[in-house]
């Protein structure tokens, strides 16, 4: 299905470093056409970073982020507050960074459930509206790549399958490249191409059937549900700490983590964690 | 018509209204209304240097306020103290310095209230053609980078990784305030400056559906506080610039009182109805 192409963007040993602390680091990634990326990884291991070194938001302190010459980007960040001194309709928001008609205005809204709010001011829309108008601004420019970060957040349940559906059909109907942020494990099972676990690093990385498929996967987890899990719920031996630094398993604090940790499945953790962690790794 | 000074004043007046508006405008939405106070402080250290080196004084003021704007970006990222102690730093003491340079010159007798508070009697026909010249060219240059602007103003990431360049944005916005600032401060003064800007915009909040609407009604407000002012000042023989900031001030607080409530909810009534 995957055509072989040129990657649309791709990092390659990136890292951001901020106030002598690694945000992320090593970071190897691209996303083509077609393709759906997701970083999944607790809160603070650097996705939201990752997705912005992608966009060229931010410039990698330590190895290279590249993107194709012109590329067409569609961003839903993970937060947008629209100030109250803002006087912004659902229909100037859409047009805030791209010229499109009102068919193709029309049409976006209609997609994600929200054509009744076009005139509504953006300020008053609920959480789970305004990520909607956030993906119909996003997709309404057809873009060639598009980074949703969280994209389903505050949204309804019913909403969110609707929205995860909407969003493989615009990769399959536009050819876009994505790269997803997502808490929800079931739609990284169901609708993604490759996804890597960060924390501060690229813990692991692979393609959820290569999960499904693998032995440890039938011997531990009998569902689809929880084949998530195989990839997600893995322990972290070492544990970031507000204050930027890193509690490693042993109790031993450091300043950073370092490219050779995370690896716990190489190390001697539980066996069962250990076979999940192998789940998740691409041969 | 323009040998009478006060129809001189209304003009120059109108035409700064009119360029504050807008700019006003993305003062309030981007929380600038400290940094538009720092550069209008500073403008006074241009009006000093002007003196001194005998230049231009829309010239030295628009070239020191410019300085500070670049100077502010520059120390921000270093980011050793929070911004508003920095603007707090930038202003007052570009303030004092410009006093300081002025007190030293003992052979320049010159009316300091004039520069801090606006002077209608002043308003020369040049003074005219600066305002509408540079004004035009102010409003011009806000047209082409609106777009951008308004998008980095929402969502500064979201404008960079969707093609727009928010730096380059700024950098052209702040000179665009130290233009304003150099044209205008002759009418209001430089103490006064940043209310022209703010007040007009956020008295047209409350009637505005769209940014682009915004701009419009603020400018509006703006035209009618300048004749208010003006008239006001004619009238009560009061300072101009401060007269002008008054009836400012009465618009906002009109616009905030229930009578501009119910004007704004019957219009979005109105605008409910439609099918």
């Amino acid at each position: 299905m995957l055509k072989v192409s040129e990657p649309l963007v791709s990092l390659e040993n990136a890292g951001l470093e901020r106030a002598g602390h690694w945000l992320v680091r090593g970071v190897d990634l691209s996303v083509r056409r077609g393709e759906i990326v997701t970083l999944v990884g607790p809160n603070g291991s650097g996705k939201s970073t990752t997705a912005k070194l992608a966009l060229g938001i931010h410039r990698p302190s330590e190895g290279t982020a590249h993107r194709s010459r012109g590329l067409k980007v569609g961003y839903v960040p993970q937060k947008v507050s629209i100030d109250w001194t803002l006087p912004l309709s659902v229909r100037r928001f859409m047009r805030l960074t791209q010229r499109i008609d009102d068919r193709q205005l029309e049409a976006s809204l209609d997609a994600t459930g929200i054509s009744h709010l076009v005139d509504a001011e953006v300020r008053t829309l609920s959480g789970g509206e305004f990520q909607r108008a956030m993906l119909a601004r996003a997709i309404a420019g057809r873009p060639e790549f598009m980074v949703l970060d969280e994209p389903v957040q505050g949204v309804d349940f019913s909403g969110e399958i609707a929205l995860y559906e909407l969003i493989t059909s615009i990769r399959d109907g536009l050819g876009c490249g994505i790269l997803m942020i997502s808490h929800d494990l079931h739609v990284v099972m169901a609708a993604t191409d490759q996804v890597i676990c960060l924390n501060g690093h690229v813990c692991c990385k692979g393609s959820p059937e290569t999960v499904a498929r693998s032995d440890e996967y039938r011997q531990l987890f009998g569902d689809r549900a929880s084949a998530a899990l195989a990839i997600y719920k893995h322990d972290h031996d070492h544990t970031h700490l507000p204050d930027g630094r890193v509690r490693h398993a042993d109790g031993s604090i450091t300043d950073h983590c370092h490219p050779d940790d995370g690896h716990h499945h190489e190390k001697d953790k539980a066996g069962t964690d250990g076979g999940k962690e192998r789940g998740g790794q691409r041969a | 018509m323009l040998d009478d000074f006060f129809t001189r004043a209304l003009i120059a007046g109108i035409g700064v209204a009119i360029v504050a508006a807008p700019l006003g405008c993305f003062v309030v939405w981007r929380r600038l209304a400290y940094f538009g106070d720092t550069l209008s402080h500073a403008a006074l250290l241009g009006v000093a240097l002007a003196f001194l080196f005998e230049l231009n004084i829309t010239l030295a003021v628009f070239i020191v306020c410019a300085a500070v704007a670049l100077a502010l970006v520059l120390l921000q990222r270093r980011a050793t103290l929070s911004s508003d102690s920095l603007l707090g730093l930038l202003a007052h003491s570009s303030l004092a310095l410009g006093l300081v340079v002025l007190a030293f010159m003992t052979w320049i007798r010159m009316d300091l209230m004039g520069f801090l508070f606006g002077d209608i009697l002043a308003v020369s026909k040049a003074d005219i053609a600066t305002i509408y010249i540079g004004g035009a060219a102010v409003l011009g240059v806000l047209a082409l980078i609106w777009q951008p602007l308004f998008a980095a103003t929402v969502n500064r990431e979201l404008a960079e990784a969707e093609g727009m360049r928010p730096e380059r944005t700024n950098m052209v916005f702040m000179l665009l305030m130290a233009t304003v600032i150099a044209i205008s401060m002759k009418i209001v003064g430089v103490l006064l400056i940043t209310a022209l800007l703010i007040i007009p915009a956020a008295a047209a909040r409350r009637f505005s559906n769209g940014p682009e609407q915004m701009a419009v009604i603020a400018g509006i407000i703006g035209i009618a506080s300048i004749v208010g002012g003006l008239y006001g000042s004619l009238t009560w023989d009061t300072p101009s610039g401060p007269s002008i900031v008054v009836a400012a001030l009465v618009f906002f607080l009109v616009s905030v009182s229930p009578v501009a409530a119910l004007i704004s909810h019957s219009r979005r009534q109105a605008q409910g109805e439609k099918p």
